[in-house]
């Protein structure tokens, strides 16, 4: 099976460049899932879990922030935050969900009434919450 | 003619002065070593960005849609400098050089009858520009607690520069940083941030993408960003200049105090010599004149 070239970069690092056979991405209208010979395609990304599966075996990333570039042969994800799996700790995710909150709060209070950017925040935090779910760490209250 | 003691102290004086440059130098070496390294690291993220975003920007430039980060305001009336400079002196010019390039461009914007506003980041600009310009300010950004420059850091002052541009303080900004070479050169640069600049290659290889969502709210979502990672990589670029710059000034410095021990010693021994000589003189006549 064709594979195709995967690069996951941070602005402060490159955490990833491997040949992978595929790789799933937590776009912003749905996820999806790049194999060799994708359509081109840029999507953004919605905070969730990246994983990559190559002939190793899988990793998983949590990312946050930025998008993903397909091409047919590779797969480019330029994430404002992006961590491996393993790295995020209860405390980190604390600090993530913390983030999406204030900023949910913030929203609604510069945006009385308008119900678009009130919702973007609120949809950023409900995916932080299902981040929670997915690795197995819980968001205090 | 300085005696002797002034001569021995003034060596010790240069000796030490020698010792702390000698140390401020091998210090700056080894933050170069980090900020290169980070810079590097940056890199890939900085030039995938640019590449997407000048595609993106080459597609609906033009549009009567387009974003005003990427349009601009329709006036160039206000301009947004953003001046980086160190936090701290001692290395070389490398301060003096950007404070220098802003203000002269400052100059030439007042001169056509522009307003300009001036957004400081690190203390040293601040305190260069300040006697000629100090009425422009509007804002400053201290760094002094940041050990490690981290992309959260670019983005408050991307926030702080967005908010300003939402309240239509300004049309255009300008960022002013050294881009490093390397050790012994850095270049003073001004970087157009808002409305965004993208280069794009004449021979770039043109692919057809699908935008999920539609192009024009990837555009809208990326463009702030790009102000923070531009701001990012100007940070960075800046850290390693401001190392090298010093790392060559301190280097300078500690053989310039060389030369001056050297120098010195020579005068101190010449002294000695003249000391003796005379006391000799001094025993000789004395013992003719018995």
């Amino acid at each position: 099976m064709a594979n195709l070239q995967f690069d996951l970069v941070s602005p402060e690092r490159r955490l990833a460049s491997v040949e992978a056979t595929e790789v799933q991405i937590p776009g912003a209208d749905g996820d999806m899932t790049a194999m060799a010979d994708h359509a081109p395609t840029i999507t953004t990304l919605r905070p969730g879990i990246l994983t990559v599966v190559h002939s190793g075996g899988s990793d998983a990333y949590v990312v946050s922030g930025g998008f993903a570039e397909i091409t047919a042969t590779g797969v480019s994800v330029l994430a404002e935050q992006a961590l491996p799996q393993a790295e995020v700790t209860q405390e980190i995710y604390d600090q993530m969900v913390e983030d999406a909150k204030s900023a949910y709060g913030r929203a609604q209070e510069t945006f009385k009434n308008e119900p678009g950017p009130v919702d973007d925040a609120a949809k950023l935090l409900s995916d932080m919450m299902a981040i929670g779910g997915t690795i197995g760490l819980h968001a205090k209250n | 003619m300085p005696n002797l003691k002034d001569l021995k102290n003034r060596i010790a004086s240069v000796k030490s002065t020698r010792k702390i440059t000698k140390a401020m130098q091998m210090v700056a070496a080894a933050k170069l070593r980090r900020a290169q390294d980070a810079a590097e690291a940056s890199r890939p993220y900085t030039e995938r960005f640019n590449a997407v975003m000048a595609g993106l920007a080459a597609g609906s430039a033009g549009s009567e849609a387009a974003p005003k980060l990427l349009s601009g305001t329709g006036s160039d009336q206000v301009h947004l400098l953003i001046v980086m400079t160190a936090e701290r002196g001692l290395c070389g010019g490398f301060n003096g050089n950007i404070a220098k390039l802003a203000k002269s461009h400052a100059q030439k914007l007042l001169s056509d009858g522009k307003t300009v506003k001036i957004l400081t980041v690190g203390k040293k600009g601040r305190d260069a520009i300040k006697r000629d310009l100090g009425d422009h300010f509007v804002g400053h950004v201290d760094l002094s607690a940041v050990k490690r420059l981290g992309y959260a850091d670019a983005q408050g002052i991307a926030k702080d520069v967005l908010g300003r541009f939402d309240a239509t303080e300004f049309d255009i900004a300008t960022i002013f940083f050294a881009r490093f070479e390397n050790v012994v050169t850095q270049h003073p640069t001004a970087q157009q941030i808002i409305p965004a600049k993208f280069e794009t290659a004449e021979d770039a290889e043109v692919t057809l993408y699908d935008y999920e969502p539609s192009e024009e709210e990837i555009l809208a979502d990326l463009l702030p960003r790009g102000v923070a990672t531009a701001i990012f990589s100007a940070l960075l670029e800046n850290a390693a200049s401001e190392q090298g710059a010093r790392m060559s000034a301190m280097d300078n410095a500690t053989r310039n105090a060389g030369e001056m021990i050297d120098k010195l010693t020579i005068q101190y021994n010449r002294s000695r010599q003249a000391v003796i000589t005379n006391e000799l003189i001094e025993i000789i006549s004395g013992a003719e004149a018995l």
